[in-house]
């Protein structure tokens, strides 16, 4: 184990920073209260690509994910400081309408979190709120996000019917549905797949796999296994330090810092 | 007059002391036996079990009390013969209890028997020793008589022929006489209430407009000669109407003489006779040869009356329709004000608001108001709606009536108004609960789509919390149907002489003082000519007021178990 005092300096590898980056981090501070959950955070978060954030529970992952979209702001007594970028504007700017950031960024929660809608309710909830009210606009938008998240089969013959008739597994598909309905440029994954069964989680990660390309993935996560199969990327953080980032292969593989081949290792954590 | 109820109930709490005790003493046996520590709380369980049969119990007792009470003062009960002083005479047994004889001081077992014959001298109800009653003599052919006037009526029915000479009337012409009186009064019902009653109304809203005219010119509003065409066109109006209302009533006059002239005679047992118009009849039945499904008919045909028609005899006889209508309208009114504003009052505080010090008094405040005594409310009501919001109304909308006031006194609005203020903390707090409830994830799910704080309120969690709200709603209903207090204030009145809706515009007339089953059941309870007279009608009264509130929340519980499910899965949408 490592003290905060011995621990590295954060090391990007010059790989991940290559691309053209759709979320950049600078030196980003975050407080709850008195105490600091974030320490100076730089991080290039590049387009179209999947990035891994890993590290052990309490390391700050979820709370670096919500800083994002600014799901923070719910929380009283937050302090930020230092910088998030998403695409060229800042998002703590100071007069950002938060909502149409959030629109550009979709996100899926550890636990399926479906409203006590419809199927086709949930799905076009983002639409909705955007005032958009054409039928076949909708018809439209729910069939695409179900087919992306493999759930249009499944669920084809009753979208009028509750949500929450689903299993786990599709539940957290139809969030996934919902978050990149209204086409997202980002999204942003907090472990995804930790309620989930074997098969659940399989086609889930088969999901974001497919999503490469088109979205800037995020995704938080537990699995070693599971950020080596999906993520081009990984970022690990411990005590709200970043320690390193880099491509997913080099950090499996051959990691900089001592205390990330530990963890990947599984010798804490 | 209640304490037979009370005795009724204490009796059923005496049934059931002794099993507590019977439950806790197998629990013993159990526990000592196994004396370890799984068993351990089983005599709690016994005891807690114990407590709630007693609750289930002697609300089972209540209920059971007033509706066995209130159908029983609806059914149709066979009339025997009493040993009178020199006579036998007719009878209907009522309760029988132990008490001493006023004249000898002997105790003795008693029954009370109802004679009816109000208007033949007699007395309707007397305490008459058990061995008086003439149990088995059960005269076939005698009539019950229900009558408009003077109560029911025990005995013969005549008809005279031209000659005068009485004889007793056959059950068929007698059915055939009342199928004619009832339609005749039907006839005259329908006139008078429709065509009379808009006539008559019209030319109040003439002589107001009159009114108006002669106001507007003392104030210099309109010129003289405007003023002076404007009056004659509504002096010819007024004596037109006032023209078609003469010859209305005539035409009612006559109706009514034709119907007086055809008479039937009553004879009772003590050898009194009285002739009155057939028209004044409502029912006829022989109460000692009926079958059991004719029994029944007429049971029910009784209880429909009950609930359909009006009062008659100082509410002590007919119907309590216009109690009945009041309660739900009453109800119905409030929940349309309580809702709206218990609702946002909780979002505000719970969704809006900054969470402080203020927050938190205010909720103390909201609190204490749910337990602040209902009379007070009463005194705020007639203070502030009936003399001081009513009394500007007046002043603005209704000049013309003054000194006469329309809003500026009780009536149902302003009772619904005080109500929903005296039941809208139930409201807030459950609101309150509800929203509280609400998960965090669903908001983070909705923040996180984009949602606005309003658009995630209004989706997600106002219809996610809407069953808690309508557990507030229920309670909120509950009391306010039972509340009496804060009403005899507010507009309540013995006798409305007209329902708060009726066929005149604007229909729905929120001015009108109204009847309400709560107080109906006070008012015929202590402030009837005789509390015998108006007993039946107390249980009877009370029993439906005890329907109309269970109703009224099993439509509220099975729209809340529908939001339920709705949110729990299961369904369509
Ligand atoms: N609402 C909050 N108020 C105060 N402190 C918080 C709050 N949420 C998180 N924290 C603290 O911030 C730190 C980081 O929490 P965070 O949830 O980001 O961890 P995580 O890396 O996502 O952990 P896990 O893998 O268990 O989900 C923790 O020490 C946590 O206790
Ligand atoms: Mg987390």
């Amino acid at each position: 184990m490592l003290n905060p005092a011995d621990l590295p300096s954060t090391f990007v590898h010059p790989e991940s920073c290559s691309g053209p980056a759709q979320i950049s981090i600078q030196n980003f501070n975050l407080w709850y209260g008195k105490s600091q959950a974030l320490h100076s955070i730089n991080l290039p978060i590049l387009q179209h690509e999947i990035t891994s954030f890993i590290g052990p529970s309490g390391c700050g992952k979820s709370t670096l994910l919500r800083a994002i979209n600014r799901l923070n702001d719910l929380i009283d007594n937050v302090t930020v400081d230092g910088d998030i970028r998403v695409g060229e504007r800042s998002v703590y700017e100071r007069h950002l309408d938060v909502t149409s950031l959030r629109k550009r960024i979709g996100m899926v929660f550890q636990k399926s979190n479906p409203f006590p809608m419809s199927i086709y309710e949930n799905v076009c909830y983002p639409l909705r709120i955007s005032g958009i009210t054409s039928r076949a606009t909708l018809d439209e938008a729910v069939e695409t996000s179900l087919r992306s998240s493999a759930l249009w089969d499944e669920v084809k013959d009753r979208l009028k019917r509750s949500a929450l008739d689903l299993s786990g597994g599709q539940q957290q598909r139809l969030c996934i549905a919902r978050a990149i309905a209204g086409n997202p440029e980002v999204l942003l994954m907090d472990e995804p797949c930790s309620a989930l069964d074997p098969i659940s989680t399989a086609k889930i990660e088969e999901l974001i796999l497919e999503m490469k390309g088109r979205f800037t993935v995020v995704i938080v996560t537990h699995s070693m296994a599971q950020a080596s199969r999906v993520s081009d990327h990984t970022a690990f953080f411990y005590l709200g330090r970043l320690i390193e980032a880099g491509p997913t292969k080099r950090l499996f593989e051959n990691a900089h810092s001592k205390a990330t081949q530990d963890y990947i290792s599984g010798r804490f954590g | 007059m209640f304490s037979f109820g009370s005795k009724q109930s204490d009796s059923q709490g005496a049934s059931q002391a002794p099993q507590p005790a019977v439950l806790f003493k197998t629990a013993v046996r159990i526990r000592s036996r196994a004396a370890n520590n799984a068993t351990e709380g089983i005599p709690w369980i016994w005891v807690c079990a114990g407590a709630l049969v007693t609750i289930l119990l002697l609300i089972a007792g209540l209920f059971g009390v007033i509706l066995s009470q209130g159908l029983s003062a609806l059914w149709p009960h066979q009339v025997i013969k009493i040993q009178s002083e020199n006579a036998l005479v007719l009878g209907i047994p009522m309760r029988q209890e132990e008490g001493t004889d006023p004249n000898t001081n002997v105790k003795q077992m008693r029954r009370l028997v109802y004679q009816a014959n109000r208007d033949f001298g007699v007395n309707e109800f007397a305490f008459v020793p058990v061995e008086r009653l003439v149990e088995s003599e059960r005269p076939k052919d005698v009539w019950f008589v229900e009558r408009r006037e003077w109560g029911p009526f025990l005995g013969r029915i005549q008809t005279s022929d031209s000659n005068g000479v009485a004889t007793d009337v056959d059950s068929k012409t007698l059915s055939a006489m009342l199928v004619g009186g009832a339609e005749r009064s039907k006839q005259l019902l329908h006139i008078e209430k429709g065509a009379l009653a808009d006539l008559n109304a019209t030319m109040e809203d003439l002589r107001l407009e009159k009114k108006s005219i002669e106001r507007q010119l003392e104030a210099g509003a309109i010129p003289d000669d405007e003023a002076t065409a404007k009056s004659s066109n509504v002096e010819s109006q007024l004596a037109r109407v006032s023209k078609d209302h003469a010859a209305l009533s005539t035409q009612v006059q006559e109706l009514r003489s034709v119907d007086e002239a055809i008479k039937i005679t009553l004879l009772a047992d003590n050898g009194q006779t009285k002739t009155l118009p057939v028209s004044q009849i409502l029912r006829v039945f022989q109460p000692n040869s009926l079958s059991w499904i004719e029994r029944l008919g007429i049971f029910f045909s009784r209880l429909w009356g009950f609930v359909s028609e009006e009062p008659r005899e100082a509410n002590t006889e007919g119907g309590v329709f216009p109690a009945l209508f009041g309660t739900v309208a009453m109800t119905i009114i409030m929940t349309v004000f309580v809702l709206p504003v218990g609702v946002m009052t909780a979002v505000y505080m719970r969704e809006i608001a900054k969470q402080g010090v203020l927050v938190s008094l205010v909720r103390i405040a909201v609190n204490n108001l749910a337990g602040v005594p209902s009379i007070v409310y009463g005194v705020f009501g007639v203070g502030f709606f009936c003399y001081t919001v009513g009394a500007s109304i007046d002043q603005l909308f209704f000049q013309e009536k003054l000194p006469n006031p329309t809003f500026g006194t009780g009536g149902i609005l302003w009772a619904s108004l005080t109500l929903a203020l005296l039941t809208v903390p139930v409201v807030i707090v459950s609101t309150e609960e509800a929203l509280s409830a609400v998960p965090r994830s669903l908001r983070e799910a909705s923040y996180g789509c984009g949602a606005t704080r309003m658009q995630t309120l209004w989706n997600i969690v106002l219809p996610k919390a809407l069953p808690g709200v309508m557990t507030g709603l229920i309670l909120a209903m509950a009391r306010a149907v039972g509340e009496v207090a804060p009403l005899l204030m507010t507009g309540v009145v013995k006798l409305a002489p007209a329902l708060p809706v009726d066929s005149h515009f604007p229909f729905v007339h929120l001015e009108r003082s109204f009847m309400h089953l709560g107080f109906h059941i006070y008012d015929l309870g202590f402030q009837s000519r005789s509390t015998e007279l108006s007993r039946p009608m107390v249980f009877a009264s009370t029993s439906l007021l005890v329907a109309v509130v269970l109703s009224l929340n099993f439509i509220a519980i099975k729209i809340r178990s529908q939001l339920r499910k709705r949110f729990e899965g299961r369904g369509a949408f």
